[in-house]
């Protein structure tokens, strides 16, 4: 083999490589928090809400999981853009990430409800707590405590498929090292040195969640 | 702009079946890393288990994107005229099988101890062991996490258009370009990848439960 890496013209892409960086973390962490935010009313429907609704939410919730990724971004940023909204690539990747990150948040977060014990319903329900008391106080934070974990895999996963946001263009890391790549001729080097900064975000994600569980759920309490 | 014709759905039939190669090829590369990156993690010698945790934590850590990209530049570099079919099959099943690997060496630990045990006080040896002893009941523990894993690689398939791998996604956005019915094309195209997936998860899901009923009983 004769190939000799050149890694100078990744260096003096520093700066875009680190924008990059950071709107995939502005992307993911938003995503994150929209998909929550959609998710934990969705998931209190989907097990006591009307019927048409029950169906609704499970048949998004259905979709969302059993078709790739790739062609929901197509939908949202072709498919919304002929509708009439018209919109930046970050916003459409930000839109298809929160409506596909959301279906997978419903599925857990319900999961959990139903994970939480019948006792405690019966205590909260036998204390005269109305049903959104009992949600709120009682059942919802054990519920996030209980799924807290596999929410956690969950969202280091969505951060790691919005590198699928590239194929329209937007300019986060993805997108940015495709620039670079082409610019630089050094496709390989450059992929090399985006996959490691990637796999940076995983780890940084994971010690944010520890130090968020920590922070909610396991301070000041005894082991 | 064009209208839609029928060469369009001849060629999203023939992407499937592309879709669906490309599925099968990279199942079994991923089950062949998998089995290995499980009788690692499950091996007394602790470098083996080193390496395949490592392999685990810096493959489900990094964007399957990321390890196509690299594959296909890469092989290229060492002097490899793949093209994009072996590229990203290749791809594929180094993802696959970390995920898989995970999933069967949770499977392989969940085989009581005791069955080891006696396996090696009947004398039997390790190949013996693993195939007749430990696997078959393994075997069970695995299924559900493994068909539900099948869903995850059939949409996984999707992203080998980035290398210019006309499977069913690149071929929908091909014909988009030229027609521009993004609800018809994209929606019709998600719900293929709906009729394949959507089984497999039924199965898997009914698989669980089934598993879970036998444990409580």
């Amino acid at each position: 083999m004769t190939y000799e890496f050149y890694f100078g013209d990744i260096w003096k892409a520093r700066w875009l490589l680190l924008d990059g960086t950071l709107t995939t973390l502005r992307l993911s962490a938003l995503c994150m928090v929209l998909s929550l935010a959609i998710a934990i009313p969705a998931a209190v429907s989907r097990i006591a809400g009307p019927s048409w609704l029950r169906g609704l939410i499970y048949a998004y919730v259905e979709y969302i999981r059993n078709t790739p990724f790739l062609i929901q971004i197509f939908l949202v940023y072709f498919g919304l853009g002929i509708a009439g909204f018209r919109m930046s690539p970050n916003s459409a990747a930000l839109i298809a990430m929160t409506a596909n990150g959301a279906a997978y948040t419903i599925e857990i977060v319900r999961a959990g409800i139903v994970g939480v014990d019948r006792g405690q319903w019966e205590a909260g329900r036998v204390l005269g707590l109305s049903p959104l008391q009992l949600y709120a106080s009682i059942v919802l934070p054990q519920a996030l405590k209980i799924v807290f974990w596999p929410l956690a895999s969950q969202f280091i996963l969505i951060m790691l498929a919005s590198s699928a946001v590239s194929v329209i263009a937007t300019s986060e890391l993805s997108s940015v090292t495709y620039d670079i790549s082409t610019q630089t001729f050094r496709a390989f080097e450059a992929y090399l040195v985006t996959t490691a900064i990637y796999f940076g975000l995983s780890v940084a994600f994971a010690a944010v969640f520890a130090l968020i569980f920590w922070l909610a759920f396991a301070r000041g309490r005894p082991a | 702009m064009r209208p839609l014709n029928l060469g369009d759905f001849l060629f999203l039939a023939q992407s499937a079946l592309w879709t669906l190669g490309l599925f099968f090829v990279s199942l079994a590369g991923g089950s062949v890393i998998g089995i290995a990156l499980a009788l690692m993690r499950t091996s007394p010698w602790r470098p083996l288990r080193w390496f395949a945790l490592g392999y685990f934590r810096v493959i489900q850590g990094t964007p399957v994107l990321m390890q196509i990209f690299l594959i296909y530049f890469g092989t290229a570099l060492l002097g490899f005229e793949f093209g994009a079919l072996v590229s990203a099959g290749l791809a594929l099943s180094v993802n696959a099988g970390a995920f898989l690997g995970e999933i069967w060496e949770s499977s392989i630990k969940s085989v009581s101890k005791g069955q080891v045990e006696a396996a090696r006080v009947l004398g039997l040896r390790y190949a013996t062991t693993q195939l007749h002893i430990i696997m078959p009941q393994a075997l069970r523990v695995a299924t559900p996490p493994t068909v539900g894993f099948l869903v995850q690689l059939v949409k996984g398939t999707a992203m080998a258009s980035f290398v210019g791998f006309v499977e069913l996604t690149r071929a929908s956005q091909m014909i988009n370009n030229a027609t521009f019915h993004p609800f018809l094309i994209f929606g019709g195209v998600s719900l293929l990848y709906f009729a394949i997936c959507w089984p497999l998860s039924l199965l898997s899901s009914r698989l669980e439960r089934r598993l879970a009923r036998a444990y409580t009983r």
